[in-house]
């Protein structure tokens, strides 16, 4: 409390001191950066592409979400207005954050589950095994266009692999359209999105798991460890926390941008909008509409979702093994 | 007591019963062979004669394989606009550079992130590491109001370009050379070697492993790119986009469909075999850094 009775004089030549700390501070900061010249050279070049094309696309985006703007006449600015329309007016918004919310809630967490456990069971093999098992189980989401195959899985006549599969088994009597009606899109589509969610995060948890030391199970074993849970529990998960929390990071990125993969699929519309997620609204209105400032409101509000639950989930995986 | 000793003695660990590792085993023979199911329906597809293709109910086996639907394949390209070889050009040569291009900067950038501290440099790395949230079709809208200010619509600049600044490629390789001894840098300057020189020679040949991981992901994700976007003339397109103008034929270009996606999905995984005794010691290095 004694500071509180401090004189004015003090005070002001508290407050000299500072400003010529302050000045001290840019002066020696000044310095450091010119010292650390050669490194700033470095990066730049990297820097300028990564500023331009995406830091700068972000704060476009997020001017033009508070404007109106169609690509032609100047943006005009109209606040929060986009926003208003879209949670009050918009009844097909409120749809695609339904479906998204559908599909991300169970491919994220469900796709990331698989990845671990995939990864976990791999990674007692052999090397030469787990490199075929790694190559197996990672294939599908380098192949680039291959979940078009899908189509002829779940394709609606007799010739799709499913439709035959069951007519044989007698579980059917005759060839559905999974990808035509609206009530199994939803289930094909998350089918189509676990089987793509073994990807780089999976890979990532794969060599989290063999960065382990052995010499951790061997005093785990001494200090009582006694199954495979307890082991994974305390000692592999706890140790490998960098891996989950930069797979949590992959598999949201993938659960959310799912768009082009439901649109090769259903198609765009999507029958009675069953698969219609953010990332289409977004290209609805971005791609076809020309309303750049809607659009890039629901950009916002998408990546504003993602932020949030990348937060959340960071924050979750920090108590693994407490 | 002394069968612990012992069976830890032999590199075993606590409780694992032989029961346990063949129902791990079997359950994950299970697993793969589902998830390549549709991987190896396109293979069989591909090589089914046109007999075959219309069987019902249908075969997860060929009886008479054919390299018809290949040719096929070749030849309903060749009635395309542009050349069929434009479009393979155009693709390769953009994973190519955009890869090459990728791994030098993004090298270049992360390793004085990795190894030095100076004003911003947390900053910036932790704005990278950000953005790695930030996936193309969402910022779609604005960069393409960009490239327009920079008058690279319509060009390969709009392909190549933005792929060297991902955002994954500056975070895996800082995360590698993090890791580094620091010993290293310091005898090369002690010996009056330039950053530049100690760059090339000592930071570069160190994580090749690296790179060659960094090289998966750009191979991947260029190989596959169909960015409609930005390209307006049909000699710039890409080949996916040739290829799936063949795949929405339906049924009647089925075999050539199930070529088109076996040929699309060879490169990368070509790649990623190549590289896979890297993958695995380079992921090491891949979580994330508080």
């Amino acid at each position: 409390m004694s500071e509180m009775n401090k004189t004015a004089t003090s005070n002001d030549l508290e407050f000299k001191t500072a400003v010529s700390n302050i000045g001290k501070y840019f002066k020696y900061k000044w310095s450091l950066m010119k010292k650390a010249g050669i490194y700033y050279a470095f990066i730049a070049p990297y820097a300028i592409i990564f500023i331009t094309f995406i830091v700068l696309p972000v704060i476009i985006a997020i001017y033009f979400s508070f404007t109106n703007f169609n690509m032609i006449e100047k943006p005009e600015f109209i606040f929060i207005d986009n926003y208003f329309t879209l949670f009050v007016e918009d009844d097909l918004f409120l749809t695609s954050i339904k479906n998204t919310m559908l599909f991300s809630c169970i491919t994220g967490p469900v796709g990331y589950i698989l990845s671990l456990g995939f990864a976990w069971l791999i990674n007692e093999l052999p090397p030469k095994v787990r490199a075929i098992f790694t190559l197996m189980f990672y294939a599908p989401s380098i192949s680039g266009t291959s979940y078009t195959m899908f189509l002829f899985i779940f394709s609606a006549d007799e010739y799709g692999l499913l439709n035959s599969l069951l007519l044989d088994a007698n579980i059917i009597t005759e060839a559905k359209a999974w990808l035509q009606n609206e009530e199994t899109i939803p289930y094909c589509v998350l089918v189509v999105s676990l089987w793509l969610s073994l990807g780089t995060g999976f890979l990532s948890l794969i060599a989290g798991l063999q960065g382990v030391s052995k010499d951790y199970y061997e005093a785990g074993a001494i200090d009582g460890i006694k199954n495979r849970w307890q082991e994974l529990w305390y000692i592999t998960l706890p140790t490998m926390k960098d891996h989950l929390l930069f797979a949590a990071v992959m598999s949201i990125t993938g659960a959310f941008g799912m768009g082009a993969v439901i649109t090769n699929l259903v198609g765009f519309p999507s029958p009675n909008y069953a698969a219609h997620t953010i990332v289409h609204h977004l290209e609805d209105y971005g791609n076809l509409r020309f309303e750049m400032g809607y659009a890039s409101a629901i950009a916002v509000l998408l990546f504003l979702l993602m932020v949030v639950c990348n937060e959340l989930i960071q924050k979750l995986l920090r108590k693994v093994g407490t | 007591m002394a069968i612990r000793i012992f069976r830890m003695k032999a590199g075993n660990r606590v409780n694992r019963r032989v029961s346990g590792d063949i129902s791990v085993t079997l359950f994950l023979v299970v697993c793969a062979i589902i998830m390549v199911i549709p991987l190896y329906y396109a293979i069989i597809q591909s090589i089914k004669p046109i007999s075959e293709l219309y069987i019902f109910p249908p075969r997860m086996y060929v009886t008479n394989p054919t390299i018809d639907n290949y040719a096929d394949l070749f030849r309903l390209m060749s009635t395309s606009w542009v050349p069929f070889s434009r479009y393979i050009f155009n693709t390769v040569m953009i994973t190519f550079v955009g890869t090459f291009g990728h791994i030098i900067l993004a090298s270049m950038a992360a390793y004085p992130l990795a190894k030095y501290k100076f004003p911003f440099s947390d900053a910036f790395a932790k704005l990278v590491r950000f953005a790695l949230m930030f996936n193309a079709t969402v910022l779609t809208i604005p960069t393409y109001i960009v490239m327009a200010k920079l008058g690279w619509i319509d060009t390969y600049w709009s392909l190549i370009v933005p792929a060297f600044g991902s955002s994954l490629g500056l975070y895996l390789m800082q995360n590698f050379m993090a890791d580094l001894a620091d010993a290293i840098f310091e005898a090369a300057k002690i010996d009056g070697a330039k950053e530049g020189r100690i760059f090339w020679r000592i930071v570069m040949p160190n994580v090749k492993s690296g790179w060659l991981t960094l090289m998966i992901f750009s191979v991947q994700s260029l190989w596959n790119m169909n960015n409609t976007m930005y390209i307006y003339s049909e000699e710039l397109k890409t080949l996916p986009y040739a290829i799936a103008q063949i795949s929405s034929g339906g049924y009647a270009r089925a075999g050539a469909a199930a070529a088109a996606v076996v040929v699309m999905m060879l490169v990368p995984i070509a790649v990623f075999i190549f590289s896979q005794s890297n993958v695995i010691e380079t992921m090491a290095k891949s979580g994330i850094k508080e």
